[in-house]
């Protein structure tokens, strides 16, 4: 999508990007989501090219346990990271963990969403059936038991957490994909395409796919969030990459040490920050979109 | 409603713990990783005993949990014990079985989920009925948008802040576990005895209900709101009925049917809700055992677990489809 369009005259109204701007003034949700996001990254890809990220946010990088200070503006943790490195660094990578299950997510929701949705029958029943017993069983139980037993502990890595929490995000998406394509099925606009001789993959990708974008960004949001927070809770657990410094990691080595008992306040306060502001400006967007899918949700404001 | 639908919706419980436990019984097979020298390693690890004939120690384990045996076999035996309601023996705690270990830890979970979900639902639908409607001071209305916010925020890290605020600093609670060690030698039926285990989970409880309250008050909020636009409380309006009635028996109880759906997934996910914060604050539930047994590489327990996870969620997705129709009555499941 463009959004910037070249120089118009005075009566050619608004160009996209203004108007875009103007919608966004009025979705304060997506606003101030989209807005600490843009923080999120900018701090994390900015500190990761200001600083070396490569070994400062790893151990042995600086002296132990050292309250902010000029030097170390966050503080260092007691295995020796710089915590501004390893919050920069931490953020992209939790970041890269949720945007990897999301995507995987999104991908096979839409495929197995739309094979139930539009051709139906045995296809539709199966895919259904097996999305709603998924979706019912509580993800970090199945997720825990994939990571305890299957992946060796000792050798996981990012994309390790990335692959067990793609196995539990497409079930969402497929369910909101089926639906959608179920009430688009039945309208004039289809059976239109049909007449005028469009093949099937035509249809899906030109006539229901662009109705559908703002459900696809909403649920894609919402995979990356699951993504994130299974994460979490797999490395607070100890199932995660103990040598990367993602924010659980950090979380849970903070933990290890009993950092608050020791009063080193600070060595838990910035993954916490970190992990709140990810997980608000994600919901937050979320909740954007869902204004823009559902028009109805606005009343309420 | 037919026998017919009962007997089908029973079939299809049972299905699905079936699959559950045969996805637990492929899924430790699928992977390289040999449970007992994995345990060993552990000890190793953590006492520096290393046997000198390990691999006959394992060959014997093997051979007396029936590791040895085809496969098909394997799966047979295992169902059978299923059935049974055997679910193994620890590996940390030997000679224990699974079943005892988690019928242990089970209650002090039940307890305190089942606490802090009701509690929950109706707190966050209560606000969520008053945001959504129209007479509602403003304040009420701005309620969501905090809740939400602190939506956003796991219940581990509200926990950790809980902690180092009220039980760290201010001393006002205790720091973890479920009662006082040194004053009760184990649980005990006593005035004393409860109220010392409700002052220790009161910051489990709070970090639970605060961090899931918006999401239960954007539901009925969401819900209110379309259940206001209908003819029946308009209808209701104009008939001059006074404003709590309409409030109660016209808006709240035509919206709250999807809530109270949500709460029947809400315990059916009572088992595994609070394992992190459960964690964090040692409450000896089941989140605890989880833990422990992950650190010690006690994979029957992790199954074991599992397991009850999963049955408790089937168990209430029927209970869920059974009760539906007396909650609403345009739902029937006798015409097809």
């Amino acid at each position: 999508m463009q959004l910037s369009v070249p120089i118009q005259g005075p009566s050619s109204g608004p160009s996209r990007l203004t108007l875009a701007l103007r919608y966004l003034r009025r979705n304060k949700s997506l606003l101030v989501g989209l807005g600490l996001l843009a923080f999120l990254l900018i701090f994390s890809i900015g500190g990761s090219l200001l600083i070396d990220t490569s070994t400062r946010a790893y151990p042995l990088a600086a002296p132990s346990v050292q309250p902010p200070s000029a030097e170390y503006p966050l503080g260092t943790d007691k295995d020796g990271r710089d915590l501004l490195a390893v919050m920069a660094r931490g953020i992209l990578l939790t970041g890269t963990v949720g945007i990897i299950a999301g995507s995987v997510g999104i991908v096979v929701g839409v495929v197995l969403g739309f094979l139930a949705g539009y051709y139906g029958g045995k296809v539709d029943s199966v895919i259904r059936w097996v999305t709603e017993v998924l979706i019912t069983i509580p993800p970090l139980i199945l997720q825990i038991i994939i990571a305890s037993t299957i992946v060796d502990k000792n050798k996981v890595t990012i994309f390790t957490m990335a692959g067990v929490a793609s196995i539990l995000s497409w079930m969402g998406t497929a369910r909101v994909v089926r639906s959608q394509v179920l009430t688009m099925r039945e309208r004039t606009f289809v059976s239109m395409a049909k007449l005028s001789g469009m093949s099937n993959l035509e249809i899906i990708f030109k006539e229901l796919m662009p109705n559908m974008l703002p459900y696809l960004a909403a649920s894609f949001v919402g995979a990356v969030m699951g993504a994130i927070g299974a994460t979490f809770g797999l490395e607070v657990l100890g199932l995660g990459p103990a040598r990367e410094p993602t924010i659980g990691m950090t979380i849970r080595w903070a933990q290890f040490h009993s950092a608050i008992f020791n009063q080193w306040w600070w060595w838990v306060l910035w993954p916490s920050l970190a992990l709140i502001a990810i997980f608000a400006s994600l919901s937050l967007i979320n909740r954007g979109l869902d204004e823009i899918a559902n028009p109805r949700v606005r009343r309420s404001e | 409603m037919k026998i017919g639908y009962l007997v089908r919706r029973f079939l299809f419980l049972v299905f699905v713990v079936w699959t559950a436990a045969t996805v637990l019984f492929f899924i430790p097979r699928l992977s390289r990783v040999n449970p007992i020298r994995e345990r060993f390693a552990e000890i190793q690890r953590s006492t520096g005993y290393a046997p000198r004939d390990l691999e006959n120690i394992i060959k014997a384990f093997e051979t007396k949990f029936g590791l040895d045996k085809p496969l098909i076999e394997q799966y047979l035996d295992y169902m059978g014990s299923v059935l049974r309601g055997d679910l193994g023996v620890s590996l940390m705690r030997y000679p224990r079985t699974v079943v005892d270990l988690i019928g242990q830890a089970l209650p002090w979970t039940v307890i305190l989920l089942t606490v802090t979900t009701l509690l929950t639902f109706l707190i966050g639908t209560g606000i969520g009925a008053l945001a959504g409607w129209p007479r509602s001071p403003s304040w009420v209305k701005g309620m969501v948008t905090p809740l939400m916010v602190l939506a956003a925020v796991p219940g581990y890290l509200l926990g950790l802040l809980l902690i180092y605020f009220i039980a760290f600093r201010a001393k006002l609670l205790p720091l973890s576990g479920a009662y006082t060690t040194g004053r009760f030698l184990g649980p005990e039926l006593s005035i004393e005895f409860i109220l010392d285990v409700a002052r220790h989970a009161i910051l489990p409880a709070l970090s639970l209900i605060l961090t899931s309250v918006g999401f239960w008050a954007l539901g009925m909020r969401g819900m209110g709101v379309t259940v206001q636009g209908e003819d029946y409380v308009n209808f209701a309006e104009h008939k001059g009925l006074k404003q709590g009635r309409i409030f109660y028996w016209y808006y709240v109880r035509n919206a709250i049917l999807p809530q109270v759906t949500a709460l029947a997934l809400a315990f059916g996910s009572i088992v595994s809700a609070g394992i992190l914060v459960e964690n964090l604050y040692g409450f000896p539930g089941i989140g605890s055992l989880l833990n422990a047994a992950i650190l010690a590489n006690d994979f029957f327990v992790i199954y074991g677990i599992g397991m009850i996870t999963i049955v408790a969620v089937g168990v209430s997705m029927m209970i869920i489809d059974l009760t539906y129709p007396l909650l609403d009555p345009r739902i029937r499941y006798d015409r097809k």
